[in-house]
């Protein structure tokens, strides 16, 4: 279900970057100055961050972690 | 004068951060190329963000917004924020855990692994080479040529810094700082690099609004009142199909070898967490200034003859000049900074996957290895200098095989992810998929090189006395021109001696208004699909069936191999 949840959000943030509803449409001019479309797509690239924040809290492979703990090969040297 | 002193410092400065790597390296192949897999987290962030923007972010883009508008920012930026960050969060982790585990140092040493092949891995290491050339090339003839317009005399025009040595400045810096500090000199570059880059926006907003004669709303509020400019705030030309094919472009980000090497160094996978988290507001914070600042040069200045130096026009006329300088840095340090990425990426390839594969790593040793590297580095970046000499009046050629190798990228990109996540993928499916995006770079290559069909004259066409208008055409001459949609009606306005451009349909299904065109050229060459999607589209779709397909119809890998990759 979680799995289907963020695949569902995914989707929906892809599907909202085709916003066919601003495209022919200057205003309104948000704070006065910034065209809705780039307006828009700046909010776009917010949602685009909490997205990936979301995906880093409830979808992050944990098995990766246990293989950087459990890796065979020697620790390289810190810089 | 000013803006050479800041430039100049800040080379010698990259050049002493090569000096200071070289004392903390040391000589073994994973320190020189992955500064021994130990980039922390912030560094790691800045390093790879840094890794793929390129001065297109700062100059380009606001080029691209004075010509065509607002739209450029959801065309790329945007389009970026959401596929970049996924790719690193789910190809990214698994090319880092897998290198930590196995040793792997670049994605074809994963591949020859993971598909039990050999000269296969060869021949996906000679695509990414050849695509990736190009891109060397056309750094440091950027490097020459920003060099020569910001020391350029503004009473004579004559470049304090001449082409030639400007190319030959970047060549060495580069050439120092990565045959010295390695990947090591490189991330401490880059850090200085993201800084200045996520700084400069702001600043130039801010700087610019106080100088301006009216307020940014008025300017707006001109541009959206006039029928002629008010595609700088709309996107009325700019076609969906190409809005949309764009998206498939980032996915290319991760196939560049710099970008999948870098994946490789980060000390931990959680270096990941911030970055996929950061990497969109860093995108924002860089293009969203730049595409404003763009748009509203066109409303404040008018018609300029080089829309890509709008920005450094607005900077010129509406602020102090160490500003300029400080963008002239940090042009100068994205054009050096990806360039040293890929410098250090091609010398990774070749000792790593030729060099090593070959038998060079036994009967040399590790560190002849680097030896060889570093002999590498300082013989390729010689011949990508006279490259730069020879060709620079052919410098459009390299900057269409530029955009032709993103989209070469982005469809080897189902390849990476048959490898990570689907067990039954074959070496033969990687190879189809090659050869099939191979095949489709060299075919549109071939019909963008074809002579354009001839124009229709055009006797009765007016001339435009509206200089806005007359600027806001795009022309073939602008580098970087992704998207030529202007109406021809507008194009013809402006000259009217010149003929009308013309598409030309090169295969098409059907009659009249309903009819299908399946391949076609845009007026400026580009190559389309399918009523207007670009050759991208095709390319990822091809290749995901090249992959699956002959996948299905090879012998898996060993079992073995199978269970290395995907049961521990």
């Amino acid at each position: 279900m979680k799995k289907l949840l963020l695949f569902l959000l995914v989707a929906l943030v892809y599907a909202a970057h085709q916003d066919v509803w601003n495209w022919r449409q200057p205003g309104p001019m948000v704070f006065g100055f910034l065209p809705i479309g780039l307006a828009y797509h700046a909010g776009y690239s917010i949602a685009a961050a909490v997205m990936m924040a979301i995906l880093v809290k409830f979808d992050w492979p944990k098995g990766l972690e246990e293989r950087e703990t459990s890796s065979s090969r020697p620790s390289p040297p810190q810089s | 004068m000013i803006p050479v002193v800041v430039i100049l410092v800040y080379l010698a400065v990259i050049a002493v951060v090569g000096g200071v790597a070289w004392r903390r390296g040391k000589d073994n192949t994973e320190d020189f190329f992955l500064a021994s897999r130990s980039i922390g987290p912030i560094f790691f962030f800045l390093s790879i963000f840094a890794t793929n923007m390129t001065a297109f972010a700062i100059l380009g883009s606001s080029g691209q917004a004075y010509r065509q508008g607002i739209g450029i920012y959801g065309l790329m930026a945007s389009s970026s924020c959401f596929v970049i960050p996924l790719t690193l969060f789910f190809i990214g982790t698994r090319l880092w855990a897998i290198g930590k585990k196995f040793g792997h140092q670049t994605q074809v040493a994963f591949f020859r692994d993971r598909w039990e092949c050999n000269h296969i891995g060869t021949v996906i290491f000679a695509l990414s080479a050849a695509m990736l050339v190009p891109y060397m090339i056309i750094s440091i003839m950027g490097g020459g040529t920003v060099l020569a317009d910001i020391s350029a005399s503004p009473e004579t025009h004559q470049p304090l810094i001449p082409y030639a040595w400007g190319c030959a400045i970047v060549a060495v810096v580069v050439t120092l700082n990565v045959f010295l500090g390695g990947m090591r000199g490189t991330v401490w570059v880059n850090i200085l690099q993201t800084t200045l880059f996520l700084c400069f926006g702001a600043v130039a907003v801010v700087v610019i609004s106080h100088a301006l004669p009216l307020g940014f709303c008025d300017y707006m509020q001109k541009l959206a009142a006039d029928p002629k400019t008010r595609f700088l705030v709309t996107r009325d030309r700019m076609p969906p199909q190409t809005f949309w094919s764009y998206t498939l472009i980032p996915l290319s980000s991760i196939m560049f070898p710099h970008m999948a090497i870098m994946c490789f160094s980060a000390r931990r996978v959680s270096a990941f967490k911030q970055t996929v988290v950061a990497y969109p507001i860093a995108i924002m914070a860089i293009w969203l200034p730049c595409v404003f600042l763009g748009v509203l040069g066109f409303a404040a200045l008018g018609k300029i003859p080089d829309p890509d130096g709008v920005l450094l026009r607005m900077l010129q006329s509406y602020a102090p000049v160490w500003l300029a300088g400080i963008l002239g840095a940090g042009i100068i340090s994205a054009v050096m900074g990806s360039d040293a990425h890929q410098v250090l990426a091609l010398s990774t390839m070749f000792t790593r996957d030729v060099f090593a594969h070959y038998g060079g790593h036994e009967k040399f040793g590790e560190r002849r290895s680097v030896h060889f590297a570093r002999g590498f580095i300082v013989v390729v970046t010689i011949i990508a200098y006279l490259v730069a000499l020879a060709l620079k009046e052919k410098q459009g050629i390299f900057e269409i095989a530029i955009r032709y190798a993103f989209s070469g990228f982005a469809a080897m990109a189902p390849v990476m992810v048959a490898a990570l996540f689907w067990r039954r993928s074959t070496k033969w499916g990687a190879l189809a998929a090659t050869i099939f995006v191979a095949a489709s770079l060299i075919a549109t290559g071939f019909l963008q090189g074809k002579p354009a069909p001839a124009p229709a004259p055009l006797a009765a066409a007016k001339p435009s006395t509206n200089t806005l208008a007359t600027a806001a055409v795009p022309t073939n001459t602008a580098p970087n021109l992704v998207v030529t949609n202007a109406p021809p009606s507008k194009l013809a306005s402006t000259t009217p001696a010149a003929a009308k451009p013309k598409e030309d349909v090169i295969w098409q299904i059907g009659q009249g208004p309903d009819a299908i065109k399946v391949l076609s050229r845009a007026p400026n060459g580009d190559v389309r699909f399918l009523n207007g999607y670009m050759t991208v589209f095709p390319m990822v779709l091809g290749s995901i069936l090249c992959v699956v397909f002959f996948s299905l119809a090879t012998p898996p890998p060993g079992r073995e191999t199978i269970a290395k990759y995907f049961d521990t």
